[in-house]
């Protein structure tokens, strides 16, 4: 028997596969298609303080290997997520949930925090800075180790739960801005978001999605993100959520060696509603190839 | 919804750029028509959402356009092929909210839920008026396998090779008793028969680019008076009064 489970600063897993933000909803739509609870965790679509409706269709573009998408935060807002969604929650899953927050200010990210604080079944924080800071003449927070730094204090201040600081992969060198989130406190890190990315309608001959640009995610980018846990592991002691193309139970063992204590799994679901149990369903048999009795000994192991 | 495998059974032209593609396989999650399913092509990393035109027991008929390369590689399958299958996606129209006097409108390769939906209805004991748009005589397709069903059918084609020239709006108009519409077909076609004064009501069929097709991601949300809607969940069929354009 393969050991699955993890440790993600302090909150037991009990295997490290967890759907990634804004892949998964708030679950509803995964638990009407198999029990959910077989999850380590689920990361819910990020939320910000006041209702977002995002941006105008389309929002959903495809490219070889994987897709673009420009949602936009679409999410009803932090209060009605507690008071609708939360209460779900508890009925479709019994264990911890990763609640991912947007925010455009520090006040909004610190006050999503203070209202998330006393919410029992959120086991993390996620907190996703790859938003721009209203303040700041629009300056990405996840762009910069100082602004990083700023926002890892503010979210710390206002709550006890661990807290993750999910990271964006637009950045020249990712493991300054992980290493300027452990030093500002954090519990630990999530990479990749998406890379910023563009299509172009041939027939229009403007770009495909209204936004102009989208998100990039899917298999195509799971090499990048592979190497930027492979550079933030060797920056930071916090364990790493490793995210970004995962689509087999091989990819997580790979994202795990690379450093990753968890793995996320975002556009998978999205292709196959079942892409994370089939991939829990494989670990074991991944694990006995590899010869190890506990998956969590696969973290960083191609760094020694 | 449930995930299938889908045969492909046969495939044949039906007018220009427009075939009609047959499946087999486990029809069980498909409960109204309208709906779609949402097929893994090889090569392809999204799904392609296709109307289900009609269904039985073990078959899927989908009638579809080349818009793309996958849509291209779709009509071409070789009988044999297997397609993982999101099927039984979507809403679907309720015939049932329909009232008395209700019309069918389909343009284009939208007419394909409303074949569907016409048999149904018809099986309801109900003999659906059904009006039809097309660019040009040319590109009409199903007269004959609506006609088979015993609907009562008008056809307006843009140039007038065809039926009554002119739009659809225009054979909905000559129709003046006819106060609820069932419909799906291009977005211009869409609004312009939401704008008709005499439609106290009616069902109209959306479509958005989709990253999931089943709820979860949000890439398909549009405006609607109650909020923000996912065409692939909450639709794609809408209701007149939620609509806005
Ligand atoms: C609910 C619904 C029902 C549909 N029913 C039918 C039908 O019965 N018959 C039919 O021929 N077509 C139908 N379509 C449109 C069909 O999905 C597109 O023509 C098809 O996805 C194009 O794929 P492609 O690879 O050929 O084109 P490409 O342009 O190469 O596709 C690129 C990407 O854009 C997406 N895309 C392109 N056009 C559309 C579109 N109009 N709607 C949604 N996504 C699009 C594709 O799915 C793919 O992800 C329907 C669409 C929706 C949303
Ligand atoms: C449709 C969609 C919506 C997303 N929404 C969010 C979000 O709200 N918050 C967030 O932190 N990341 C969001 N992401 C990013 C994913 O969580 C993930 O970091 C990224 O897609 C890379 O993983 P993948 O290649 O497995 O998809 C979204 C991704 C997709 C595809
Ligand atoms: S396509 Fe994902 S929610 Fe509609």
């Amino acid at each position: 028997m393969v050991n699955l489970s993890v440790n993600l600063a302090g909150v037991e897993l009990k295997n490290p596969i967890i759907p990634a933000s804004g892949t998964f909803g708030f679950g509803r739509e995964y638990a009407e298609l198999y029990d959910i609870n077989i999850l380590g965790s689920f990361s819910w679509k990020g939320t910000t303080a006041d209702m977002r409706l995002g941006n105008p269709q389309p929002r959903i573009a495809e490219m070889a290997g994987g897709m673009l998408n420009a949602v936009g935060l679409q999410n009803p807002g932090i209060d009605a997520v507690i008071r609708d969604e939360v209460p779900n929650i508890a009925k479709i899953f019994s264990g911890p949930v990763i609640a991912n927050i947007g925010g455009f200010s520090l006040e909004e990210y610190a006050e999503n925090c203070r209202k998330l604080n006393d919410v029992e079944q959120v086991g993390i924080i996620e907190v996703n800075i790859s938003c721009p800071n209203v303040h700041a003449g629009g300056k990405n927070f996840g762009s910069d180790p100082a602004l990083a730094a700023q926002v890892t204090e503010a979210v710390k201040k206002a709550t006890n739960k661990p807290v993750f600081m999910k990271l964006t992969p637009n950045v020249t060198d990712i493991a300054a801005i992980a290493k300027a989130c452990e030093d500002a406190g954090a519990d630990g890190v999530c990479l990749i978001n998406t890379l910023l990315g563009m299509r172009i309608n041939l027939n229009t001959k403007k770009p495909l999605i209204a936004n102009r640009t989208g998100g990039v995610s899917g298999p195509a980018v799971f090499p990048v993100a592979v190497r930027m846990v492979w550079d933030v592991y060797e920056a930071v002691k916090i364990p790493i959520i490793g995210c970004g193309g995962v689509s087999s139970a091989e990819d997580v063992a790979e994202m795990m060696l690379a450093g990753a204590t968890a793995v996320e799994v975002g556009a998978a679901n999205l292709k196959d509603p079942y892409a994370c149990k089939t991939i829990i369903e494989n670990l074991p048999a991944v694990c006995e190839r590899l010869g190890v009795a506990n998956i969590s000994e696969l973290t960083g192991g191609a760094h020694k | 919804m449930n995930k299938v495998t889908y045969t492909i059974r046969s495939s044949r032209q039906l007018a220009g750029d427009i075939f009609e593609v047959i499946l087999e396989g486990d029809t069980s999650a498909i409960t109204m028509p309208g709906q779609f399913v949402n097929l893994d092509l090889p090569g392809f990393f999204l799904r392609r959402p296709i109307s289900i035109c009609d269904w039985d027991e073990s078959t899927v008929k989908l009638l579809v356009k080349i818009a793309g390369k996958g849509t291209d590689m779709l009509v071409h399958l070789k009988s044999g092929v297997e397609l993982d299958t999101l099927s039984g996606l979507g809403n679907g129209f309720d015939f049932t909210l329909a009232g008395e006097h209700p019309i069918l409108v389909g343009g284009g390769i939208g007419i394909a839920p409303i074949y569907g939906l016409a048999r149904r209805m018809k099986a309801a004991g109900i003999t659906p008026l059904v009006a039809l748009g097309f660019r040009s005589a040319k590109d009409a397709f199903y007269l004959e396998e609506f006609k088979a069903l015993g609907c009562e059918l008008l056809v307006a084609t843009e140039d007038g090779s065809m039926g009554m020239k002119g739009f659809v709006t225009d054979l909905v108009k000559s129709r003046p008793e006819r106060d609820y519409i069932l419909t799906c077909g291009p977005l211009p076609m869409l609004k312009a028969l939401h704008a008709l004064p005499q439609l106290t009501d009616g069902q109209f069929s959306f479509e958005a680019r989709m990253g999931c097709g089943f709820g979860a991601c949000v890439g398909c949300t549009i405006p609607t008076k109650d909020g923000y809607k996912r065409v692939c969940k909450d639709g794609p069929i809408l209701y007149k009064e939620e609509i806005v354009w």
